[in-house]
């Protein structure tokens, strides 16, 4: 990606409020085609409530423009209900998105599931297979975007590295612009090109090497964050 | 057989069908009760008719429009939960009720009654049987991904405002229709036992959702029969030919969790 990617997607003034509290104040950004687009923040910065409405799923105030209706959306877990539901196989569920039988089965592949899970009840998978299963709804149609909120809270650490691996992979045959929530430091030095810093408001915004400074992440954080920066990206 | 028992039959079997495979999609925490809730709300409405002589199905369709509204006006000044305030007007409308209901016809308003259907009664619930049935089935996969997460659906592009207000009506004219054959006090069960049976017996949605409906529908058509066989009140019967049902998936489910075991 370069500098002279064009914008896939422009926020301009964006502000959210819940009653008399305001979550998100001025926030201004724009996003590359083919980004990998990280928010950073700690708990209760406005990190998935700035998703939801760039999603529009959320009322805010300000403009947000997309290149694209080609949109996915990964929520964090504890906005999906996994239990009390109808007897959904996870074939059913994909049918939800896409018909394409054979896209079902190539995507399974692709995230490491067998297809044979496909007949499986949709609140029986693990946390970790549940978690592939939904990067593969997600992906199934060949989105522009992806935005992806914690994809691997709940999720040990190999189950974490093969998340972030297969969604690479996927980047390097197709093009692919993410929107990444996350609180994990390891995973903007890996995989980030640009970070932005949240905290209700915007803190920084650049490459992590750039601005993911002791200071800064003292000032987003609110205390020392021990870290090291990775080298061999 | 009768004339009246027939129609009495094909209204039943299309409203207890339309109503299992509604209540397929109330089968929830959160939705469970409401249609009881909503039952209840009936029954002025279903006082009045009896009153003033017009059909039941007219003024159980009115009150709940009026209940409806109520608890979304009041849930938007209190902010109280939905189902706090369902249970405030639907015991209010409840008590209205019993002070309206003329004595003679109480069984009538909460057990139902299948003998006063005339064609042109049964030809009207029929079709709008159907027009639930279709707009149900166009919005069924996309009320079970809301089920799953609203922000999935919205994300995908959903109209969640406009779904929720299809349900809401489409659950109210199946109450509306149902107070007729088993009366205001037992409209829940109509929509939620038969979702229970298939539940137990069901592998994935498609089964699960017509097994669903036909377990409605077969409840209604043996509940009839034997209210025209042994004159017991259709209400009951209905309810009683659901649960009969309902224990025969409990015996199915266990005997196949048996055999999966071995």
């Amino acid at each position: 990606m370069t500098d002279n990617q064009p914008s896939i997607l422009t926020v301009q003034g964006i502000s959210v409020s819940y009653g008399d509290e305001t979550i998100i104040r001025d926030l201004s950004f724009s996003v590359a085609e083919g980004a990998v687009f990280v928010i950073l923040g700690p708990n209760g910065a406005g990190k998935t409530t700035l998703l939801r409405a760039l999603l529009g799923l959320i009322p805010y105030q300000g403009t947000v423009t997309w290149q694209t209706r080609n949109i996915s959306y990964l929520p964090p877990q504890e906005f999906l209900q996994r239990q009390e539901l109808p007897p959904l196989s996870i074939e059913e569920f994909f049918r939800f998105k896409t018909r394409d039988v054979d896209a079902v089965k190539r995507m399974f592949a692709e995230v490491g599931l067998d297809e044979s899970l496909l007949q499986r009840p949709f609140g029986a998978l693990s946390t970790g297979q549940f978690q592939r299963m939904l990067i593969a709804w997600a992906l199934v149609n060949d989105p522009d975007v992806l935005l992806l909120d914690e994809p691997t809270a709940g999720i040990d650490v190999g189950g974490e590295e093969t998340i972030y691996t297969l969604l690479n992979r996927y980047r390097q045959r197709k093009p692919l612009t993410i929107l990444l929530v996350t609180h994990d430091l390891h995973v903007v030095w890996e995989y980030a090109s640009v970070v932005l810093c949240l905290n209700r408001q915007q803190l920084c915004m650049g490459a992590p090497q750039e601005v993911l400074t002791p200071q800064q992440l003292q000032a987003l954080y609110g205390t020392g964050v021990k870290y090291y920066e990775h080298h061999h990206r | 057989m009768s004339g009246k028992i027939l129609l009495a039959l094909i209204l039943g079997g299309a409203t207890g069908a339309v109503a299992g495979y509604l209540g397929s999609l109330m089968l929830s925490k959160r939705m469970a009760l409401v249609g009881g809730a909503l039952g209840h709300l009936t029954l002025p409405g279903i006082a009045l008719a009896l009153l003033y002589d017009f059909d039941v199905s007219i003024g159980a369709v009115l009150f709940l429009g009026f209940g409806m509204l109520l608890i979304w006006y009041l849930e938007r000044v209190t902010r109280l939960h939905l189902e706090a305030l369902t249970a405030v007007v639907f015991s209010t409308a409840l008590a209205t009720a019993f002070l309206f209901l003329p004595e003679e016809e109480t069984d009538i308003a909460l057990l139902g009654d299948v003998s006063r259907i005339t064609v042109t009664t049964a030809v009207i619930t029929v079709a709008i049987a159907l027009g639930i049935f279709f707009m149900v089935r166009h919005i069924y996969s996309n009320l079970v991904l809301i089920g799953i997460s609203s922000d999935l659906a919205g994300a995908q592009g959903l109209d969640l405002r406009w779904h929720n207000a299809v349900y809401l009506i489409c659950i109210a004219l199946t109450v509306a229709l149902g107070v007729r054959i088993v009366g205001g006090l037992m409209t829940a069960a109509l929509l939620a036992i038969p979702a229970c049976t298939a539940r137990n017996v069901s592998r994935n949605l498609g089964q699960y959702a017509a097994i669903s409906g036909a377990a409605g529908g077969l409840s209604a058509l043996a509940g009839i029969l034997a209210h025209a066989t042994i004159s017991v009140p259709p209400g009951p019967s209905i309810i009683l030919a659901s649960g009969f049902l309902f224990l025969g998936s409990v015996y199915l489910k266990v005997r196949r969790e048996r055999a999966d075991r071995i």
